[in-house]
């Protein structure tokens, strides 16, 4: 059987019990403030792509499309719009591997690992993978 | 018949592409975004990312960050605006913009590794 979100009619759920949510529900408990910007998280996740994408690009073109990236990275906003990313990037990393022992269970043999072993080993690959990506990219 | 739904598949991108995302942009915005345009430290030189995008392994992980990193942000976006925002009667639309979106990256992403392979 098929289910629709946006069909007129859901079976056990009349509309005229629902209580209709103001589109500002987010402002009104810091809680709820911080899932937003959780999940807006994911637009600095978007924006960063496209940042490599050009990076890749420039790549391509050769070593004077690459100097011209550099210094377009440079200027004051794509700097400043940098700053926010990385501070949201993080966050969503922390909040991330947060939910990623209740996501997935991890056993060995016929023992689940411990939800705090699960969180502890993704930072320890974060650790590493961004360690390994530091070497990889050090300048001459 | 029975239709397979879609969002189980777009949840695992999502999932995939939070987890991703988070191990390895990070550093990439504190090197590409801060440290080299800001001079604390030396940017490597265009041919040594060359190089580096060229080694298969690099390009394969280069292409699932970018590809699920995209679907990541296409799922979590469609979603907010659907039950955080509560934009409830453009849902069809959101969802093709969003996942078209992505869809339309990766296939840059795949030519521009290509490129460079």
């Amino acid at each position: 059987m098929e289910q629709t979100h946006t069909g007129s009619y859901t079976p056990y759920h009349p509309r005229w019990l629902r209580r209709r949510l103001s589109t500002y529900w987010w402002l009104e408990k810091p809680a709820y403030l911080w899932f937003m910007l959780r999940e807006g998280s994911c637009m600095f996740v978007a924006w960063f792509t496209l940042y490599l994408l050009w990076l890749l690009d420039a790549v391509l073109e050769g070593p004077l499309a690459y100097e011209l990236f550099l210094a377009w990275s440079g200027t004051p906003w794509v700097v400043a719009l940098n700053v926010v990313t990385l501070g949201f990037v993080v966050f969503h990393a922390v909040t991330f591997f947060q939910a990623a022992p209740q996501a997935m269970v991890v056993r060995l043999g016929r023992r689940r690992v411990p939800p705090g072993a699960v969180l502890a080993g993704h930072y320890v690959a974060w650790a590493a993978a961004s360690v390994v990506l530091w070497v990889l990219l050090r300048g001459a | 018949m029975i239709r397979r739904h879609p969002e189980p598949l777009l949840w695992m991108l999502f999932s995939a592409g939070g987890v991703v995302s988070a191990m390895l942009m990070p550093v990439l915005v504190l090197l590409f975004g801060l440290a080299y345009p800001l001079g604390w430290l030396t940017p490597p030189a265009s041919d040594r990312v060359r190089a580096l995008v060229a080694n298969p392994l690099a390009a394969i992980v280069l292409f699932s960050l970018i590809v699920l990193s995209l679907f990541h942000w296409a799922h979590r976006f469609r979603h907010t605006l659907y039950d955080g925002l509560q934009i409830k009667h453009l849902s069809e639309v959101i969802a093709v913009v969003s996942y078209g979106a992505a869809i339309v990256g990766s296939a840059v992403a795949a030519y521009l590794l290509w490129q460079l392979s």
